[in-house]
């Protein structure tokens, strides 16, 4: 994580790992381009929608009578990528372009590896270059390429019969998160071992980790509260289930703690005691990792454990309003 | 259909970056300013509330959900979120009033572009079979459009040169824009090309911020003894996502909507148009039907600064406090959503 004076952000990246059902429209186009061949699909005027629908954009009306379609046509319209970004099909400078096959009545989007943007032109003709293996989605046509270019790909036959009916489809997606304000503002008193809420200036309640705002009243929080290491457990719950890339091995006690002087739980883990003494009430305390180790991070605390001190009554975990100042 | 009041309406700077603010963070000061303009307190002093923004942006899992922290909804509120513009978060709440189920509403959107690489978060909006897998970016659609223009001969390069000059001109006037300057049109010629023909700026910035408005009946309007604009018309349409089979030369669903909601029952004095690149605000003109008289985009529109999920509704506060302050007595505003001018509200505003 980077750290200047007042901004903490760090980088991530977010998967979608979806596969996806086509539906018998969308899956007869994927299993006639990983037969290399293209299909467009009739619409309810006569039409040829390219690629094809499963409902005519206009009527409606459940489209259902495919067309063969050659795999050459005529450029619409089209741009010029001259700096590719990493996500894109190709990563030297190419054309987006609408492109209308031959006997087809709407253009499709694809990209054109013209070389330069010169020999782009609207209206120029252009060809398939399907990808030397072919897997039932867009990118089995590796771009579009000038008429006139020969194609010299070894094209792989591709023996699979059935129909397509789901497609993988991930998704990554890279940002620079930054923490707000109010939790850059705790992330560093944790890295010096210290855990600070804000006090709401309404209602006087105390939360940690804050979040610049009260919930409850709508209003900003700027006062900032020290707290300890003490705390109560408000719930908890026994997790018996491995989660994939948790280190931790279950059985373990996730719990629900208030800090004294706080009024707001939040989630840590409970060690150091019997799993089935746990009960809501108990008294516990941060155990924190060697100094040396702290971070911008809640891990900074390794767990809580449970110390010698009488439960609180239910009725005033999270309760107590300290007044401060 | 019942005439509606906005009342209030407060927008944040448009930021490149907006660097250390999170969500309520963003939300919380134009809030703070619209109950100051309608007098109230929070939003337990409204009927209804609704915000618009897209997770995605920021890549924030449930941030829209972390910013109701930014209300005070205890006890319990009337609350509803679009994954849209909050501009269709306003089509909402007016629908609420229509139906009488509420009196007052209040209203914000809020965007945090900057965490991302925003065209290629915006290409994950588009068809999932055929397009989403090739990642073609929002502003490639954009240009495609744009050449259609040119090759037509309906647009020339100068026309857009002078819609970007006009915005960034008008932006000096606009505490909150984000790209201004008072140079002209034809030195924006000499520019190179960023996504030809698309020159950089051609394309609105990308902005982080917020915006929030305050809506009632005129009743309520008159209760509260604030100045108000009038809501006489709102509609919003949209297009086939077979982008293939829209003419992109044309705003069909804008000109739908803009009959819909009246833009020609009356001269319009002044008009807010949401359109991210150049070209695109000469296709609203002519879809909206609006004459050489009409002043567009006095705030400098979205190319002057274009927060993602609140510049919709931004184009009708604009609109609204114009006619509040005695600026103008009849204005549109329009908000769109989706590639190439996909999907659009638009919305009539009047004195009271």
């Amino acid at each position: 994580m980077a750290a200047s004076a007042e901004v903490l952000s760090q980088a991530f990246t977010l998967g979608y790992t979806y596969t996806r059902s086509t539906g018998p429209i969308v899956g007869q186009f994927l299993t006639s381009l990983r037969n290399r061949k293209m299909v467009g699909i009739k619409a309810s005027d006569g039409k040829v929608l390219m690629p094809p629908v499963e409902f005519d954009p206009v009527s409606a009306a459940a489209l259902t009578e495919f067309v063969d379609l050659p795999d050459s046509g005529v450029v619409k319209t089209w741009c010029w990528v001259s700096h590719p970004r990493k996500a894109h099909p190709s990563d030297k400078p190419f054309a987006w372009a609408m492109i209308q096959l031959d006997g087809a009545d709407t253009p499709m989007l694809h990209w054109v590896d013209a070389g330069e943007e010169v020999a782009m032109s609207t209206g120029m003709r252009v060809k398939v270059r399907w990808a030397e293996e072919t897997k039932g989605l867009m990118g089995d046509v590796n771009g579009f390429v000038p008429d006139a270019m020969a194609l010299l790909g070894d094209l792989k036959p591709n023996d699979a019969t059935d129909t397509i009916t789901g497609m993988e489809a991930p998704i990554y997606l890279t940002y620079n998160f930054t923490a707000g304000k109010a939790t850059a503002q705790y992330l560093h008193s944790i890295k010096k071992g210290q855990l600070v809420g804000q006090r709401c200036p309404n209602c006087r309640n105390v939360y940690i980790p804050p979040r610049g705002s009260c919930a409850a009243c709508g209003v900003p929080t700027v006062e900032e509260v020290v707290l300890g290491n003490k705390a109560t457990v408000e719930s908890f719950t026994i997790v018996y289930i491995p989660i994939p890339g948790n280190p931790i091995k279950p059985p373990y006690v996730i719990a629900n703690l208030v800090l004294d002087g706080a009024n707001l739980s939040f989630l840590h883990l409970l060690s150091e005691c019997k799993n089935e003494d746990v009960r809501i009430g108990m008294r516990v305390e941060a155990v924190w990792k060697p100094e040396e180790e702290w971070g911008y991070a809640m891990e900074n605390i390794r767990y809580f454990k449970p110390i010698d001190e009488p439960d609180m009554a239910f009725s005033e975990i999270g309760k107590l309003i300290d007044e401060g100042k | 259909m019942r005439d509606v009041a906005i009342v209030a309406f407060a927008q944040s700077n448009c930021q490149r970056d907006a660097g250390a603010q999170n969500e309520v963070e963003l939300i919380m000061p134009v809030l703070q300013e619209v109950y100051k303009q309608a007098g109230i307190t929070n939003a337990q002093d409204v009927d209804f509330t609704c915000s618009g923004s897209c997770d995605y942006q920021q890549g924030a899992a449930f941030a829209f959900v972390a910013g109701v922290d930014a209300l005070g909804a205890v006890p319990p509120i009337k609350e509803s979120h679009v994954e849209m513009d909050a501009a269709w978060a306003l089509y909402e709440a007016w629908l609420k009033i229509q139906m009488g189920h509420a009196e007052s509403a209040l209203l914000y959107g809020f965007g945090k572009s900057s965490p991302g690489e925003l065209p290629i978060v915006l290409s994950q909006q588009l068809d999932p079979y055929y397009l989403a897998p090739l990642w073609v970016d929002s502003i490639a659609f954009a240009a495609m459009q744009a050449r259609t223009m040119l090759d037509s001969g309906a647009i020339t390069e100068l026309d857009m040169a002078e819609v970007v000059a006009r915005s960034r001109n008008n932006a000096l006037s606009n505490p909150y824009a984000q790209l201004k300057s008072d140079g002209d049109a034809a030195s924006l010629l000499d520019e190179p090309m960023y996504m030809s023909p698309l020159r950089r700026h051609d394309c609105c910035p990308i902005s982080d911020g917020a915006c929030a408005m305050i809506i009632c009946t005129v009743e309520k309007a008159e209760e509260w003894g604030k100045p108000y604009a009038v809501i006489k018309g709102i509609d919003h349409r949209i297009e086939t996502h077979h982008i293939g089979s829209r003419d992109l030369s044309r705003s069909v669903s804008t000109e739908i909507a803009g009959k819909a909601a009246g833009v020609a029952s009356g001269p319009v004095d002044v008009a807010e148009l949401y359109a991210p690149f150049s070209h695109q605000e000469i296709i609203l003109k002519q879809a909206l039907g609006l004459s050489d008289d009409t002043v567009i985009n006095p705030s400098g529109g979205v190319l002057a600064g274009n927060v993602m999920m609140a510049s919709g509704l931004s184009r009708v506060g604009e609109v609204a406090m114009r006619i509040i302050r005695g600026e103008a007595k009849r204005g549109v505003a329009h908000a769109t959503s989706g590639p190439c001018l996909q999907q659009n509200l638009v919305t009539v505003l009047e004195a009271k």
